[in-house]
């Protein structure tokens, strides 16, 4: 799969070639980021370790490719008025709803896997609900690989590979749209922990009887959080799937593992709990992952092919090293 | 009212803890709960507000009934929204959220009444407006308690228990917290006083009941249980030894009933 994304640029001079790495880093680490909180956010409410994160954002990503290109189906009414130009490039407009009929369908798909999984498995040790996590993601499995196996499914990107021009840099449409997307799931979920059903998120995750003392219906606080999980984590998967990232606007089986594993080293980095903590994770562990693709380039034959995407483990360990919680995790966590 | 008949509770399946509990909290009184470490005190008000099942705990026999309604086997939000609020022994406020996000969890079940319960609270407790903004976990013991009875203030419960609220407090604050609850009481809730300060509850109770090891031993008026000579020595401290190892409060009667018999 080795990514076309971690390749070099071809120098175009220094602060161009500069500009568009850093770009590159935040973009990549805006999708890590979305995906980091919709792990945080699951973990917080739930004290789940979510190792399905990596399915449901696949199958996030199928649902998007599902719609936009399917919508000619009866049965989704939105479609012929607003698609009269089926099998063609949606437009914006109708493509983010879609977007956003995807992430209410694996919001659902979270919810339901919360409730049939993980609800009645509440109070079992910490490692014993990581297993089940594992074993929703194997479940998924199938679903996943049947879907993509013989094609990569295209996500139907408005803007394809076009890019701006900005300080002699090419800046790629969806990099900026990664971005965007990061930040409004940054600010929704922080107007989220405002909100009466937050509150009570974060009260749950601070001392689950004493919210439940308060009457607050805690089967109902991990299904929503579950929820948002799934549609964040599925939110990173499709602006992952857009070019130039690696899949070029599609959602194939080689995203699964990155979408699975790359989230791991950012949220342990961000500390498990703590939603700044994700964002800044996915950030520095992208930016190390770019910037060492980039200008690391020419000692790929002394460091081997594909080296930038052990970086963000070196990193991971370097920082455990020196602060075994994260960068931002509470010290408590040490206790599970 | 809240009627406890004959309640077992049991533990990880093997312990049993309350043995054939029965009291009651007739509408508007105050009612205290007394007894020694380990008595059941804390595990009473976990069966009536649904918490057992965090402790891996069961009521096995005998009901809870409030107003008429069996709420053994309800749940906790069903149990808040039918009219009973618990503040919890240690409090357990919400050491992450603000003063005003604690109170707010308060409010989960009774949206409506979230503002004049906030002023009601706040007028009470002129320290938390102060501290409204900040981290529950940064403040005192004292400030903390008042903040967990503010938090149960605010689903205007019909009836509030509170264990042992004196915890740990100064005598001051006890006294303090001991005039919030009467002022609690007056404006109509029922409170259901669990505490270990045995002079503090009773000086406010209508009513009180002693328990021991899962059981209740005595019961009486408040102001009748503060005289009698067995509630003195052995919870007031008034003629016990200080230094020996508190014997229980059957012991006591036993020993009274044999000296009676033998004189
Ligand atoms: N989760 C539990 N599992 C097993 N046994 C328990 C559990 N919680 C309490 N117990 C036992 O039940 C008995 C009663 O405990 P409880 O906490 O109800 O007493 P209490 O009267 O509130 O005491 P204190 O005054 O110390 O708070 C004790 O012997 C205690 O060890
Ligand atoms: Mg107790």
């Amino acid at each position: 799969m080795i990514d076309v994304l971690l390749l070099a640029q071809e120098s175009t001079g220094f602060f161009p070639t500069f500009l568009q790495t850093l770009i590159k880093g935040l973009a990549l680490g805006s999708i890590y980021a979305v995906m980091g909180i919709g792990f945080v956010i699951v973990f917080k409410g739930t004290q789940v370790l979510n190792f399905a994160a990596g399915g449901i954002a696949m199958a996030g990503a199928l649902f998007m490719s599902i719609l936009v290109n399917d919508a000619g189906l009866p049965f989704l009414p939105f479609s012929n008025p607003l698609a009269p130009e089926i099998g063609t490039t949606p437009s914006i407009p109708r493509w983010l709803i879609n977007l956003v009929l995807a992430l209410i369908i694996a919001a659902i798909l979270g919810m339901v896997l919360e409730r049939i999984a993980i609800r009645p498995m509440i109070g079992q040790p910490l490692f014993s609900m990581a297993v089940i996590t594992l074993g929703i993601e194997t479940a998924l499995g199938p679903f996943n690989r049947d879907a993509t196996s013989l094609t990569a499914r295209s996500l139907q990107i408005p803007w394809g590979l076009e890019q701006w021009e900005f300080l002699g840099a090419g800046i790629p449409k969806s990099y900026v749209g990664a971005m965007v997307a990061a930040v409004l799931c940054f600010l929704s979920i922080n107007l989220f922990f405002r909100s009466r059903f937050g509150v009570a998120m974060r009260a749950v995750a601070f001392d689950q009887e004493a919210a439940q003392a308060q009457g607050i219906n805690v089967g109902r606080v991990f299904s929503i959080a579950w929820g948002l999980g799934a549609a964040l984590v599925a939110v990173g998967a499709i602006f992952y799937g857009m070019g130039p990232f690696p899949p070029q606007g599609t959602v194939s089986q080689e995203i699964h593992p990155v979408l699975a594993f790359r989230v791991l080293p950012v949220i342990i980095l961000g500390g498990l709990d703590s939603i700044p903590g994700a964002l800044y994770g996915g950030l520095l562990i992208a930016s190390a992952e770019v910037f060492a693709g980039q200008y690391l380039a020419q000692w790929t034959s002394v460091l081997g092919a594909g080296y930038s995407t052990i970086v963000p483990y070196i990193v991971m360990l370097i920082v455990l090293l020196v602060r075994p919680y994260g960068l931002f995790g509470s010290e408590e966590i040490r206790r599970v | 009212m809240l009627e406890i008949s004959n309640l077992e509770v049991v533990y990880n399946e093997v312990a049993l803890v309350l043995r054939g509990l029965s009291i009651e909290v007739p509408d508007g009184s105050v009612v205290a709960l007394l007894g020694s470490n380990g008595a059941g005190k804390t595990t009473t008000a976990r069966a009536t507000t649904g918490l057992l099942d965090n402790h891996e705990g069961k009521s096995t026999k005998g009901t809870i009934m409030w107003n008429g309604q069996d709420i053994t086997h309800m749940k906790p939000s069903s149990i808040v929204r039918a009219g009973i609020s618990q503040v919890m022994e240690g409090r357990r406020c919400f050491g992450e959220l603000t003063v005003d996000e604690n109170l707010a969890t308060g409010a989960f079940t009774n949206k409506d009444g979230a503002k004049r319960n906030y002023d009601r609270v706040m007028e009470l407790f002129p320290r938390l407006l102060e501290r409204r903004k900040q981290l529950a976990g940064y403040m005192s013991g004292g400030e903390q308690q008042m903040l967990a009875i503010g938090r149960a203030m605010m689903a205007e419960p019909k009836l509030m228990i509170l264990d042992e609220p004196s915890l740990g407090l100064a005598p001051l604050l006890v006294q303090q917290v001991r005039d919030v609850i009467s002022l609690i009481n007056s404006e109509g809730t029922s409170i259901l006083l669990i505490e270990q300060n045995a002079m503090m509850a009773l000086s406010i109770a209508d009513f009180g009941y002693i328990m021991e090891n899962g059981k209740i031993v005595m019961d009486g008026e408040g102001q009748k249980l503060l005289a009698d000579d067995d509630v003195k020595e052995f919870y007031l401290g008034l003629h016990g030894d200080e230094s020996g190892e508190r014997k229980s409060f059957r012991d006591v009667k036993h020993y009274k009933r044999r000296k009676k018999w033998a004189s």
